[in-house]
């Protein structure tokens, strides 16, 4: 059968771009692990020289199919599956890439394409490593395309392809006409819980994170390959650096993200998801420290390669977990079952690197050379070690707890998470946190191979003392005041607070102290500032966050546990029901729900909620602010929310809707009851009386802009009801080219309806008044304070700089592209974190 | 001491420590509504459909924190539930719901709810397939 309005062209270059990649991917696979086993140098030349084209030809082709899912996507093709299942004639423009890798494909792509990237550095870069890291670049490359392969192999089908027909995927009566394409109207676009400007953002920078971890790795390979057992570090360790930076970008811009636009009302929730991608950057940051030992002194080689190696293995890992569907019920955001074939591909894929290469690991750790002199305690080395084991340890811990659900498949065991999953991750991680917290102030101070005690003492008295005043300041007027779990817990709070402060004096001082206020050399100092703060900023936001909207303000009060410590009534439900123009007292605030609105996308909708803060004896206003939440109403009820935030320097106001399908789109059915009235008149309703105050022509205020010429009329009325509280309302009737015209007024706060209808012969107006026992209109919302959250985004932010200035000066970078690069690299960071929203 | 065996005992220190944190009750099981009833005042995970010939009630005007509706399971458990907080949007449409909480006497007393909604998933190609089918034509 003939189809019309096909456009199949697009697909078949697609699809031929894939197989061009896939084998030039093979190729320059054999190509350069050939090149690394050949001994003679004109052989390797030659078997390098064709790798090389080998590799090219892989990148045009994998760019040549990014470009064709594009244009397939930005055409709203629909006979392709992908842009049914991704794109939307509704789209925003700027979502056009988030469509892309939204899928499953898209995603692999964006990875195959960073690599690609990288890989090209590599050629230039890497010198006489090319041909043994490339081995390992062009491998991974194999297996990513293989996942977007999308061809059958005994009949099992090979990867998914992006490039498969509607029609042939799915099934449907529309697709046995030759016409069906003009059945297909729209494509079901990207879900409308990702419409964010993160998703366009946040999955390049963390597939960066992810691609950047394989060079490491590749090196690592290398390192025994070559047997140059430990001169792969030097080149190794900046790549690590920016790969730390980069992948710790991407994983915090996800809590970013988190926070801003989902509501899970915080931005980490130790989500096997996040986990996944926390796990390798911890062990990568353990790795950074042996290298760096390595390079001072010739300890921890061992160690360096088991970080390297593990740090790529867990990128592969955590792809198995998120992606073949096997965490289920424990996340909130796995990618659903990809199918059989793929979840074995993604296994080989992982078996393929982590097996070979641990075998390689552990029959060479012999050769690889060790220092047989100990380290002393009082080096340097000995406390970065130890720092090191510590992000290791606490790494396996994370990944131990997240992989439950794969124990329960392979062990058939009914193990689930537990009752508060956050406290059983927080109360081994915060002491962790004390660890390294003190740990890495003091450290840098120490000096390699041996220091005086003298001299330590000296340098690290007053950075001491600063913390500890400045964390009896912060007990005294800014306690943590999270009682929850406890007295210990909470002291562990405290401790862990010092730690950190400790941590953030002890490395900025360092900056004058040890290093004579040399900046090109503190890039160690700056990252461990920015980590520091981070952790400042954890524990602060986190243990003081307060929620404001709990219900007992709605004056319900509900059995509740007691708090063991405050003796205060603790675990508040957590919703707020607003109806419409009641003001509502929350926290420190007054908050009206005035109006709803439309936004540009199909059923999104804004909510206008006025927040105001009054003082408490004078009733004067302190501040007013406007909030906007939003929810994407969808079809059949469904509903997903957005949260806004009102920003200050120390602390943010969060709220988001909770629930807000109302009836009010129900018809009603009751009718207008008509009263006539003069100026000064009363009437009646069911729970007060109204005055009509005026009847005003051609009203020019807040909510109406009549001009002189129009005939307008409006009834100013107040409102008194029973609990003595005062209304205004003003209904207006406007004749004009249409006829006459009622714009009626609503006190929701009252349940009640006016109309202006029309005016009498003797000075008096006709009021319709109606009264719906239904209530017309409300939203449930829930509102946080999180103190002190820019904290943790400037900790990052300074975490980055400072890794990305150990990398420019470990990779000796001249001194001009070394600046272009921090100040590019300073100013995106900071607009993307605390700027942009 | 060697310092190298420092480290080593450090580091086992930590191993035990996380086998006692592993073992220590910090994880619960998934239960059916019938064990789960068996042991009231355990923390378990429930997995069920919600039982729709029963009304789910929720008046966020009188209360936003107060859900209830009943829940069957497959092996014809069933219990009523609570869950005081709003009602997830997607709720009525749920396939499957994995539930977070305790059984008490006369109801299950929910912490949290886990919706596995055919709506959440697009890859599903059923969802796709009735999608296409519901088209005008």
């Amino acid at each position: 059968m003939h189809f019309e309005g096909e456009h199949l062209l697009p697909g078949q270059i697609g699809h031929f771009f894939v197989l061009l990649a896939f084998v030039a991917s093979i190729l320059s696979t054999i190509g350069y692990f050939t090149a690394s086993r050949t001994a003679d140098t004109l052989l390797k030349a030659s078997w390098i020289r064709f790798a090389r084209i080998s590799f090219r030809t892989q990148v045009f082709a994998v760019m040549g199919v990014f470009i064709t899912i594009f244009y397939i996507c930005s055409h709203h093709y629909f006979e392709y599956m992908y842009a049914y299942k991704h794109a939307s004639l509704e789209l925003e423009p700027k979502y056009l890439l988030a469509c892309i890798w939204e899928g499953q494909e898209g995603s692999f792509l964006l990875w195959t394409i960073w690599h690609s990237v990288l890989g090209m550095i590599l050629i230039r870069k890497s010198k006489d490593w090319e041909a043994p890291v490339m081995s390992v670049v062009s491998l991974a490359q194999f297996f990513l395309l293989m996942m977007i392969l999308g061809i059958y192999f005994f009949g099992v089908r090979i990867g998914s392809s992006p490039f498969t027909l509607t029609r042939n995927e799915i099934e449907g009566p529309i697709f046995s006409m030759p016409n069906y394409l003009t059945f297909i109207k729209d494509g079901i676009g990207l879900n409308v819980l990702l419409r964010n400007y993160w998703m366009v953002i946040h999955p390049p920078i963390l597939f960066l994170g992810f691609a950047s971890t394989i060079i490491p790795f590749a090196y690592a390979y290398a390192g025994i390959q070559t047997k140059r057992f430990g001169e792969w570090i030097q080149p190794a360790l900046p790549w690590a650096l920016i790969s730390a930076a980069v992948l710790g970008t991407g994983i915090m811009m996800g809590g970013k993200w988190a926070y801003e636009s989902l509501s899970f009302g915080g931005y980490w929730a130790w989500d096997p998801v996040e986990n996944a991608s926390l796990v390798p950057w911890l062990i990568l940051i353990a790795g950074l420290h042996t290298m760096a030992i390595y390079k001072a002194t010739g300890h921890s080689l061992r160690a360096s390669y088991l970080f390297a190696i593990l740090t790529f293995v867990f990128i592969l890992y955590s792809t198995f977990l998120t992606r073949t569907g096997i965490l289920g019920d424990t996340s909130v955001h796995a990618f659903t079952e990809a199918g059989n074939a793929m979840n074995i591909m993604i296994l080989l894929f992982l078996a393929a690197f982590a097996v070979p290469m641990l075998v390689l690991y552990l029959r060479n750790i012999k050769k690889i050379p060790a220092e047989q002199k100990e380290e002393r305690t009082d080096s340097r080395e000995f406390w970065m070690f130890i720092g090191s084991l510590v992000f290791f340890l606490a790494a396996l811990f994370i990944i131990a707890k997240t992989s439950v659900p794969v124990y329960n498949k392979i062990f058939g065991t009914k193990i689930a998470p537990p009752e508060k999953i956050e406290i059983s991750y927080n109360k081994v991680l915060i002491p962790v946190i004390i660890i390294i917290g003190l740990l890495s102030a003091v450290t840098q101070y120490f000096k390699y191979k041996n220091t005086p005690a003298s001299y330590i003492l000296k340098k690290i008295a007053l950075p001491t003392l600063l913390a500890a005043v400045i964390t009896t300041l912060l007990a005294i007027y800014y306690p943590i005041t999270y009682y929850k779990q406890g007295a210990g817990f909470l002291g562990a709070i405290y401790v862990a607070l010092f730690a950190a402060i400790y941590s953030v004096i002890a490395n900025a001082a360092y900056i004058w102290a040890g290093l004579n206020g040399k900046l090109k050399a503190a890039g160690a100092s700056v990252a461990h500032v920015g980590f520091a703060l981070l952790l400042v900023g954890i524990l602060i936001s986190s243990s003081n966050k307060k929620v404001i909207s709990n219900s007992s303000v709605n004056g319900i009060n509900l059995q509740v546990g007691k708090d063991p410590m405050t003796k205060e009534q603790d675990d508040p439900t957590e919703n707020l029901t607003l109806i419409r123009q009641v003001p509502t007292k929350m926290g420190p605030y007054e908050v009206t729900y005035l109006r709803d609105s439309l936004g540009n996308e199909k059923g999104r909708r804004f909510y206008e909620l006025q927040f105001e803060r009054k003082d408490a004896v004078t009733k004067k206003m302190l501040e007013h602010f406007t909030l906007w939440p939003d929810v994407y109403l969808m079809k059949d009820n469904n509903m997903s929310s957005n949260p806004d935030t009102k920003t200050y320097l120390t602390k943010d106001v969060f709220t988001y809707i909770s629930y807000a399908i109302s009836d009010a789109a129900k018809t009603d059915t009751t009718k207008f009851k008509i009263k006539e009235l003069a100026e000064g008149d009363t009437a009646f309703y069911s729970n007060g009386y109204m005055v009509l105050d005026a009847v005003v022509k051609n009203p020019e205020n807040g909510k109406y802009h009549f001009k002189p010429t129009d005939a307008a009329l409006m009834a100013s009325v107040t409102l008194f009801s029973k609990d003595s509280m005062h209304y205004k309302a003003g209904p207006v009737v406007l004749i004009d080219n249409f006829g006459v015209n009622h714009i009626d007024d609503t006190v929701y706060a009252q349940n009640l309806f006016l109309r202006f209808e029309g005016v009498t012969d003797g000075k008096k107006i006709k009021l319709g008044i109606k009264e719906s026992d239904k209530i017309i209109d409300f939203i449930t919302l829930k509102a946080y304070i999180f103190p002190y959250i820019n904290i943790v985004w400037t900790g990052l932010i300074l975490m980055a700089i400072g890794l990305v200035m150990s990398a420019i000066r470990r990779a000796k970078l001249s001194s001009f592209y070394a600046a272009v690069a921090l100040l590019f690299v300073g100013a995106a960071l900071f607009y993307m974190f605390l700027f942009a929203n | 001491m060697k310092r190298t065996h420092i480290i080593l005992l450090i580091a086992i220190a930590a191993m035990i420590v996380g086998l006692i944190v592993f073992s220590a009750g910090d994880f619960s099981t998934y239960d059916t509504i019938g064990s789960a009833q068996q042991n009231p005042g355990k923390f378990v995970h429930l997995i069920a459909k919600i039982d729709r010939s029963q009304p789910i009630e929720y008046d966020p005007v009188k209360n936003p924190n107060y859900l209830s509706f009943y829940a069957t399971d497959s092996l014809g458990g069933r219990t009523k539930v609570i869950f005081r907080n709003s009602k997830p949007t997607d709720l009525e449409k749920s396939e499957r719901i994995v539930m977070k909480g305790k059984m008490t006497s006369d109801h299950f007393e929910c912490n949290d709810i886990l919706l596995k909604c055919p709506s959440k998933y697009k890859d599903d190609k059923k969802e796709l397939e009735k999608t296409i089918s519901n088209l005008p034509g």
